[in-house]
């Protein structure tokens, strides 16, 4: 158990950056909402998956819809206790923490918002490890634990709960409530006992963040030390240095799709990467040869510096170094590469491990 | 024949030019800016007349650029208080008002804020009622403890209508000339970037007027009293000085858009690069169709976050006066600190002790500056060529930065510390110079045209694309002739459409801007 401050936040926040794989959108407001909480509130305990009691609920509590809308309509504050408390309620248990659905963007700090507000502790824990686009890609899914019983509510005190036979079910109802809601939502789903949550979750992500952003907060000690920081603790491979000579997008069915093409730099030079993305960034090749794809993370970050940024970020121009990051062991089971795989994304070939494409790259 | 006259008030010197109605400079002239800004007009515009032999009544305009309102927001002096309005509950309650800003400015401003009732969903439905009577009632609250209104409501570029009514019951209230911002009228969309704007906006209020009266009265002083005056937008545009009392925050960021927009006029180009090398830094920014581009990051204006229109412009540090080094490796390093304005005593050309790019430049026979014998013993051939590498290659970097495709730009080089720019760089075409590039920033000011951006949300399944357009560009050209432009000569520069993903019916994001000549009374 440790205490969470405004500068625990900070660094938080843009190691999510890092970790959602290109995804997760730009965290300012949920940044702003966590520090004025815990400003207002308390600092946010934060316990390890060893300190869970196995019989209370543990549950994720995020934002849902448009992130673009999310930056003009924000919540009033008492969304996230509501739908957490209305999850508890259709279990008939006591709430024992809360836990970020996703290491992204927006959503790595509502847990913390919600902590400040009730002293409900925060657990060092997610579902992904990284962000993913869809609700059914998350460990616990392949643990068998369902989004049902699934609490969605607006800033007015609208209030839905779902209770749906699938999992997908819920993304498409969910989905459509948001809609009406104005494009913005607070959710909380797939609660679980703390046994299950030992069991299925991916532990320490929260930690790893911290790192990271206090990594990159770090230039004084130099570009070499931050990239072997950044292996030590990540896993990282170096992937690429380039600079960025085209982007395409396309919007359709409420997701960003794009390629990003990146002219190496430095070591790389003459060599050219490729990154598909869909909000996340999907699959990188390197003059046409698979560097990684998911369920392993892609990475961007300033050559310089180091700032993290999403892939709606990424213009012509931009210098960046492309990471890879090997995912949770629970992604590389054939029930983790069905579920999030490059054949789910429409890819035509197996998954293979990014270190061992790095291996046979030489 | 009639003429104008451009004045650029910069951080070191307050520049004068004057201009014939064909756009030729007939006389130009600099000197020192002074700390009541005023006398350093009135210097400048009297310098400037000295210079020509017609009679002072046949100016008929006046512009002027400032830093005014950007240095009064930097220094927290000559702010007034301002009450914000937020329209949206219960909407953004978990995030009220100044939650991001830095404590010295918020105390500056004695603000008091309230959100009420009103505020818009993404497609026009309301989020909660608004009532008249609670708007009253506030603002009966803070009779005399507030001096100017800022007024935000959720998506407000989706309709505008409650914002202008709490305008109108404000100015029933406490009279006609109370100061209130409307946050529609000044930011794009994300509230909070878009509430600060406004917030500034206010509090520039008494800055913006004395600016404007200084000015009408410097020109007073000098004779010029024919002339309409005119303050310049950060976009390259022209308001009206009415409008500019009521929108103080367009005037921040417009001394880079003058020197682009300058330096595009002295090349007769409309699309290229334009660089603006000074002592200390170079200034890169992009001209698209004769307008800067605009900047797609959220801006930080004395430590706050906006997202009010500015030129994207990239800033590094190298410029006439940066120093350069040989290091122990051999390698030769350029800035990024500068003699800046001791040039003149420090540097090797003119019997300093310090070498500098302008020396480089002297050495290699770029330049005639100085004495160059100073330079030829001091400096080696190899050693000049080395830091002159360095240099090409920081500017070849910085352009590749700015560019939004592959491929060669022609670049107008501009500025007091041109002469250290080699003749060629990769991926440049063609490069372009003129003698009068030290005053392209007020030669900006004075050929800049009226203009008017409008952003909004349309559901184009409820109003169908052609309308839509149609619409925003109706509103956009009043916007464009209330701020003082002939509405005979308006066209459209920009049209960006942004569709919103998830939101269903084929939301879209409309943003246009329209420009048009000035509107001369008696033509």
């Amino acid at each position: 158990m440790r205490k969470i401050y405004e500068q625990d936040v900070e660094d938080i926040a843009t190691g999510a950056s890092f970790m959602g794989a290109g995804g997760g959108g730009d965290p300012y407001v949920g940044k702003l909402m966590a520090k004025s909480a815990i400003k207002r509130g308390n600092p946010v305990s934060l316990i390890s998956v060893d300190e869970l009691d196995p019989e209370a609920i543990y549950a994720p509590v995020a934002c849902m819809g448009a992130p673009s809308v999310m930056t003009e309509k924000f919540p009033k504050g008492d969304e996230f206790q509501r739908v957490l408390q209305a999850v508890a309620d259709q279990q008939h248990k006591k709430i024992g923490g809360i836990f970020p659905s996703e290491a992204g963007g927006v959503n790595s700090m509502i847990p913390f918002v919600l902590g400040a507000q009730t002293g409900i502790p925060v657990v060092d824990v997610d579902s992904m490890g990284r962000a993913f686009p869809e609700l059914q890609m998350t460990t616990l899914h392949l643990a068998g634990v369902t989004v049902s019983p699934m609490a969605i509510t607006d800033e007015k005190g609208n209030m839905g709960l779902l209770d749906t036979v699938t999992d997908k079910w819920a993304e498409l109802l969910a989905r459509d409530m948001t809609v009406e809601m104005g494009a913005t939502a607070v959710v909380s789903l797939y609660s679980t006992t703390g046994e299950k949550l030992q069991e299925a979750g991916i532990a320490g992500i929260l930690t790893k963040c911290q790192q990271v952003g206090q990594i990159v907060r770090q230039h004084s000690k130099g570009h070499d030390w931050q990239l072997q920081q950044l292996h030590e603790i990540t896993n990282s491979l170096h992937l690429f240095d380039g600079k960025v000579v085209d982007v395409s997008q396309t919007t359709s069915g409420g997701f960003n799709h794009g390629q990003i093409t990146i002219d190496g730099l430095n070591s790389f030079s003459g060599k050219t990467m490729t990154i598909d993305y869909q909000n996340e960034n999907l699959v990188a090749h390197v003059d046409g040869q698979l560097a990684a794809s998911v369920p392993d993370l892609i990475c961007l970050a300033d050559i310089d510096s180091l700032t993290p940024f999403t892939a709606e970020d990424v213009r012509y121009g931009k210098r960046m170094a492309v990471f890879g990051l090997p995912c949770d062991e629970k992604w590389r089971t054939p029930a983790g590469i069905e579920t999030v795989g490059p054949r789910y994304f429409g890819y035509d070939y197996d998954y293979q491990p990014v270190e061992e494409l790095a291996k046979e790259r030489g | 024949m009639e003429y104008r006259l451009g004045v650029d008030v910069g951080g070191t010197n307050t520049d004068a030019v004057i201009l014939t109605e064909k756009n030729e400079v007939i006389a130009h002239t600099k000197s020192h800016t002074t700390p009541d800004i005023q006398t350093g007009i009135t210097n400048s515009v009297n310098k400037v007349l000295q210079n020509v032999n017609f009679d002072k009544s046949a100016i008929s305009t006046a512009m002027l650029g400032t830093t005014q309102c950007t240095n009064a927001i930097v220094e927290r002096k000559n702010l007034i208080s301002v009450g914000v309005i937020r329209l949206g509950y219960p909407a953004t309650l978990s995030l009220p008002p100044f939650t991001d800003w830095p404590a010295d400015l918020v105390e500056a401003l004695h603000p008091l804020t309230a959100t009420l009732r009103g505020g818009n969903e993404f497609d026009g439905r309301k989020i909660s009622q608004f009532d008249d009577a609670e708007v009253t009632s506030t603002l009966e609250k803070w009779r005399g403890k507030v001096s100017s209104l800022a007024v935000i409501g959720v998506f407000s570029l989706v309709n505008d209508e409650e914002e202008k009514r709490v305008a109108e019951l404000a100015h029933q209230l406490y009279g006609d000339n109370f100061p209130v911002s409307c946050s529609a009228a000044v930011g794009s969309l994300g509230l909070i970037e878009r509430e600060n704007a406004t917030i500034l906006n206010s509090a520039l209020n008494q800055v913006m007027q004395r600016t404007a009266d200084g000015f009408i009265n410097s020109l007073q002083q000098a004779g010029v009293s024919a002339a309409t005056p005119y303050l310049c937008q950060n976009d390259g545009t022209l308001m009206s000085i009415d409008y500019a009392r009521q929108h103080p925050i367009l005037t921040i960021g417009s001394g880079p858009t003058n020197s682009i927009r300058g330096a595009a006029y002295l090349s007769s180009l409309e699309n290229a690069m334009v660089m603006d090398i000074g002592g200390t830094t170079s200034d890169l920014g992009v001209l698209v169709n004769g307008f800067p581009r605009e900047s797609s990051v959220a801006v930080d204006v004395g430590g706050i976050r906006t997202n009010f229109r500015m030129p994207d412009i990239l800033s590094i540090g190298l410029g006439g006066g940066s120093i350069v080094r040989q290091q122990e490796d051999g390698s030769v390093t350029v800035g990024p600190d500068s003699v800046g304005y001791q040039i003149e005593d420090k540097a090797l050309c003119f019997g300093g002790d310090t070498v500098t790019t302008t020396d480089i430049a002297v050495r290699l026979g770029q330049a005639q500056v100085g004495d160059p014998q100073l330079v030829q013993k001091k400096i080696s051939l190899e050693f000049a060529q080395k830091a002159a590498a360095k240099i090409k290659a920081m500017l070849e970097e910085s352009i590749d930065n700015m560019k939004t495709k592959a491929g060669d730009v022609d670049l107008l080089l501009v500025g007091g510390g041109a002469i250290v720019a080699p003749q060629t760089l990769k991926g440049v075409g063609k490069i372009y110079r003129d003698s009068l590039g030290s005053v392209a920033n007020a030669i900006g000011a004075t050929i800049a045209q009226i203009g008017s951006e409008y952003e909004r949300l349309y559901t184009y399944d409820k109003v169908p694309r052609k309308e839509a357009l149609a619409d925003a560009q109706q509103k956009a050209t009043d916007q464009a002739v209330q701020a003082g432009a002939d509405g005979s000569t308006t066209h459209l520069v920009l049209v960006e459409e942004t569709p919103i993903a998830y939101a269903p019916g084929n939301t879209t994001k409309v943003k246009l801007k329209v420009v048009g000549n000035l509107h001369i009374a008696g033509h």
